[in-house]
């Protein structure tokens, strides 16, 4: 009976275990990939510098970041908001 | 030609020299000629662990400038035939000893032994580059807390940066009750996050501070669940297919405190 409330009342709350992980693969995309950054905004210019060529995009709202998505491994995730397409990119 | 096997870890105090000690002593019980050497230089920790402490005459500082032979600064345990020791020098600085020579004693201690296993000291610095310059395999060793983890991934980096790919894992200080209820990660989490091999798992035990004291690791004591884990683990270094046992998490509520507590006036 007095065994039951613990459990009862875990529920509740997240793991400490699982929060533990959530911690651990968030730190370890940044150690892995090891940028700084000066180097993910280089990035970012360079991605909106590179799109402005087809396309009008939001250049303050452009974001880009790494997330993991697997046991050893992390992916590149951009928001880009296109305001509209540029003709010359229209034509072909 | 023996195997060389590096045990690091990244974050300081997670179990290196008690792990270097208990594989030590498990090999040699399994009839392997084996080397143990400490390389953390100032910081000598192995002898004491082993009980050899008061048995050095030279070091490995000694042997690499030249002092002595190598058969000379070599300590035989005589408790275990085939165990041998190449303590640290106590009064020198990590840069007494380079890579280079490193892995020129490593390659001569590999033709006499079955293995040379190395006791890395904590960090990444020189100490580091020593340990592993003459390995040919690593064993990292981490405790299952996010900061122990997080720098055994950054070794793990560093180990495949040197070439030395694929090291293995053994996470230790696991309390399987704690596991259980959601409040330590798993031996098998760990693994997953690291995304490496899992050499081993060893439990939290009281009996390893007893061993400490005597000088006498468990991994001889039949009593000890850290015992238990480490004979497991050399039987899987000396290529025996030993499965990964999930470590007793089962509190047996009263009657368990109490089968627990008449097996230890045994034991
Ligand atoms: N499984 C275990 N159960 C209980 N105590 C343990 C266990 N493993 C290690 N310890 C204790 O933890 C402490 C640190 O262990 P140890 O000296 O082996 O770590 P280390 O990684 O070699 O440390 P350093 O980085 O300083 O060289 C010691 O007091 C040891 O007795
Ligand atoms: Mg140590």
């Amino acid at each position: 009976m007095f065994a039951l409330l613990p459990k009862l009342f875990r529920r509740e709350k997240t793991r400490s275990r699982d929060i533990a992980m959530e911690r651990l693969r968030l730190a370890l995309v940044h150690d892995r990939v090891n940028v700084s950054p000066q180097t993910m905004e280089g990035l970012r210019q360079d991605m909106i510098y590179a799109i402005s060529n087809y396309m009008d995009v939001d250049a303050q709202e452009v974001a880009v970041k790494l997330t993991p998505t697997g046991a050893a491994q992390v992916a590149l995730v951009a928001s880009i908001p296109v305001n509209r397409m540029k003709k010359d990119a229209l034509r072909d | 030609m023996g195997e060389v096997i590096v045990i690091t870890s990244g974050k300081g105090g997670v179990g290196k020299t008690t792990a270097t000690a208990n594989l030590g002593i498990g090999l040699a019980l399994l009839g392997k000629k084996v080397v143990l050497i400490d390389t953390d230089i100032g910081l000598r920790n192995l002898d004491v662990i082993v009980g050899l402490e008061n048995r050095i005459v030279y070091d490995l500082v000694d042997v690499v400038e030249g002092n002595c032979r190598m058969k000379q600064a070599l300590i035989r345990d005589k408790r275990y035939e085939s165990l041998y020791l190449l303590p640290a020098a106590q009064t020198k600085d990590k840069t007494a000893v380079s890579p280079d020579q490193m892995q020129r004693l490593c390659k001569e201690l590999a033709q006499d032994f079955d293995f040379v296993l190395i006791d890395c000291p904590a960090g990444i610095e020189q100490g580091f580059r020593n340990a592993i310059a003459g390995a040919d395999s690593a064993i990292v060793v981490t405790t299952p807390e996010v900061a122990a983890v997080r720098d055994a991934d950054r070794i793990i980096g560093l180990l495949e940066a040197e070439g030395k790919s694929r090291p293995r894992l053994i996470v230790n200080r696991i309390r399987p009750q704690m596991v259980k209820a959601g409040d330590m990660m798993a031996a098998d989490d760990v693994k997953d996050i690291l995304g490496v091999e899992l050499l081993g798992v060893v439990p939290e035990d009281e009996y390893i501070v007893i061993a400490t004291n005597r000088g006498e690791p468990v991994v001889a004591t039949p009593t000890s669940a850290a015992g238990r884990a480490f004979r497991d683990i050399v039987r899987r270094m000396a290529g025996e297919d030993v499965p990964i046992m999930p470590l007793d998490a089962d509190d047996g509520g009263f009657f368990g405190k109490l089968r627990r507590m008449f097996n230890a006036k045994e034991g």
